[in-house]
């Protein structure tokens, strides 16, 4: 059924078609429609799920690693300062190996306060361990939460599944709403091979010297690698019932493109404005969306970059001393391949100013023109 | 008349609560008492977290520190430390000072820190739109619980007692004289004060309650409060739901700088 669906709301409906049985979560803006709707969900008998509402974002993580841990599919959301507060709990999940998924509304962080969007929150979680999946629609958000406890069950691998704030998480989109009997055909009941069980009791968390503690670590990192390959296989189940495939990237008309725009989240969509036009006038303009950032794909950036001549890499992050994430993380990949290309890195969008199809075709220009990025960081849209 | 108006940071005005917020009323009557103290605005630090309440220091012409959600406490602990001798008035909203920064509510009180602590108790998480808290009142309608809330809710003065507090006072937004008169006790206090405003949230809580305007709500908040002197003859069941209000706790117990003086420094020295 079509709905017409907030970010927020396609999270709730997500979480509410993966049957999820424990929701812990904690109100900040802008994530808080999401509890919101999932409160009314569960108190109005839809779903079959206990909700609490816990006292901090660090306890909505901690009860969703206790709900997981006792075998019961959880489900929180959070946002900013939120997620910061929950960083100790998150690395907790992960070498837990407790297939938790999450939902982060992208929003910049205090000081000064503020509450729109860029990605520094998720982007400061990038080595908790976690699957990271940035959504450029809310057709994708419901999507993907759908999809990420079937990778996440599989591997026993957290996931999250993040969306710009604002821009997402409060637009509404015409969103495809899958029948309940078809999810569940898609994504069968959560049954941990390891669980608290008084009958077969397992423990957690325990004290691990040194002569055990790398081969967790060995474990969870390959469980990591084997995500890329399952992240797309499950992308096309479930493209094969509901008609919308996904992967870790999205190729929009990159495979002829001499020049190749490199985002996420809704940015890639604003990008593909900017490639149609470019496109009008003969010049071959692409862009290469990356959803998943953890693991990162480094093997299909590649295929889809390597016939390229220039990368345009757009971040609405910063690693401050360095250079915007996703052009960091992009060029270390390539170095040891035979890709000798020039990668520009634009930071842009910071704390939810606007990325308008005018600046992402100054970007592409600044490109062009210039032979080599003259820095790791290009400002665009900063007022000097 | 006192002349509060240089306590006042009129280039950041105006201010954003809704109208007819409790808030307002709570920022004039901290004001009145700074300019009542003779306090100077730079020998003070308003501090304060997330919420409705955490946007007070914004608007204090004092040194001001608007932190994280629940840790104001904890900020302003390094504020004292290292200027005991200026005046450090903390804000939190029951959110910010029972949920997710009750744990340094009641070290802080225990600690006994000559710090100054204003809890504005709307009830509700109002800032995000009207969540439950752990204040809201049992039977309540939030957006988190739609068909009323179900868990008990936290007593503030009661946890500051048993925590430790010195100095412990309740007053409502109703009644200015008797608050002006609990702030000016609290902040001449030696010692951890707290003084809990019960304030009306009529936007976030009330409209989803039958109190969808200020009167009604602040109606309400009349009915509910209690004097002190009234409610020593009331059981435990009629307190229910009940704000009773005035001074509870008000004694001397040596504050942390007067402990550490003479405990640690003087032990140290070998006196």
């Amino acid at each position: 059924m079509k709905k017409v669906l907030m970010g927020n709301h396609a999270i709730s409906i997500g979480a509410t078609l993966s049957r999820v049985q424990v929701i812990a979560a904690y109100p900040i803006t802008p994530q808080t429609q999401v509890v919101e709707k999932l409160s009314e969900i569960v108190a109005n008998g839809e779903l079959d799920a206990e909700f609490i509402k816990v006292e901090s974002e660090h306890s909505a993580m901690a009860a969703s690693i206790g709900a997981a841990a006792a075998g019961a599919r959880a489900f929180t959301a959070t946002s900013a300062q939120g997620l910061l507060l929950m960083h100790e709990v998150l690395h907790w999940a992960s070498r837990a190996r407790l297939p938790i998924v999450m939902a982060n509304i992208n929003r910049a962080l205090a000081p000064g306060w503020t509450i729109w969007t860029d990605q520094n929150d998720s982007l400061s979680q990038r080595d908790t361990g976690w699957i990271q999946l940035y959504a450029s629609d809310n057709q994708e958000v419901l999507d993907s939460l759908i999809i990420a406890y079937k990778v996440a069950e599989q591997l026993s691998l957290p996931v999250m599944v993040i969306l710009d704030a604002f821009v997402l998480s409060h637009t509404y989109e015409p969103v495809e709403v899958p029948e309940q009997s078809e999810v569940d055909k898609f994504l069968p009941p959560f049954n941990p091979e390891w669980k608290l069980d008084v009958n077969n009791p397992h423990a957690f968390g325990g004290l691990t010297a040194p002569n055990i503690y790398m081969e967790f670590q060995y474990n969870h990192h390959n469980a990591m690698l084997k995500a890329k390959e399952l992240i797309n296989k499950e992308g096309e189940a479930f493209g094969k019932i509901f008609g919308r495939t996904y992967g870790n990237i999205d190729k929009y008309k990159t495979d002829d493109a001499d020049y190749i725009l490199l985002t996420s989240g809704t940015l890639a969509r604003t990008s593909n404005i900017v490639v149609d036009s470019y496109r009008e006038k003969g010049i071959k303009l692409g862009n290469l969306r990356v959803r998943t950032f953890r693991p990162f794909p480094t093997e299909e950036i590649y295929d889809a970059l390597k016939k390229a001549k220039k990368v345009f890499v757009v971040d609405r992050n910063l690693s401050y001393g360095h250079s915007g994430i996703f052009f960091e993380e992009t060029k270390a990949s390539l170095y040891n391949s035979d890709l000798d290309i020039p990668i520009f890195g634009f930071v842009t969008g910071l704390g939810g100013r606007d990325v308008t199809p005018e600046l992402i075709t100054e970007i592409v220009e600044h490109g062009i023109k210039s032979e080599k990025p003259e820095n790791d960081v290009i400002w665009m849209g900063v007022q000097k | 008349m006192l002349d509060y108006e240089k306590y006042l940071r009129y280039r950041t005005f105006p201010v954003p609560w809704c109208p007819g917020c409790g808030i307002g009323m709570i920022f004039k009557a901290v004001a009145m008492t700074f300019s009542k103290l003779e306090w100077e605005p730079n020998d003070i630090a308003v501090v304060s977290g997330i919420g409705c309440s955490g946007r007070l220091s914004t608007y204090f012409n004092t040194n001001s520190l608007h932190t994280t959600h629940g840790r104001a406490l904890t900020f302003a602990t390094g504020v004292k430390l290292s200027n005991p001798d200026k005046h450090v008035v903390v804000f939190s909203g029951d959110g910010d000072a029972l949920a997710i920064g009750g744990n340094h509510f009641i070290h802080a009180c225990r600690r006994n820190l000559n710090m100054k602590m204003v809890v504005i108790n709307n009830n509700i998480y109002g800032m995000t739109g009207g969540q439950v808290s752990p204040t809201t009142p049992t039977g309540f309608i939030s957006t988190t619980t739609p068909y009323g809330n179900t868990e008990p809710h936290f007593n503030t003065v009661e946890l500051a007692k048993a925590a430790g507090a010195t100095y412990v006072a309740r007053e409502t937004v109703n009644r200015p004289r008797q608050l002006l008169k609990v702030l000016e006790k609290a902040f001449k206090h030696t010692g951890f004060a707290v003084v809990e405003v019960i304030s009306n949230c009529h936007i976030n809580l009330g409209r989803r309650n039958k109190l969808k305007h200020p009167i009604p709500m602040l109606d309400w908040i009349n009915q509910q409060t209690i004097p002190i002197a009234k409610a020593k003859d009331m059981s435990e069941d009629e307190l229910e739901l009940k704000y009773v209000v005035g001074e509870f706790v008000h004694r001397h117990r040596p504050d942390y700088f007067e402990v550490y003086e003479n405990k640690v420094v003087k032990k140290a020295k070998g006196e």
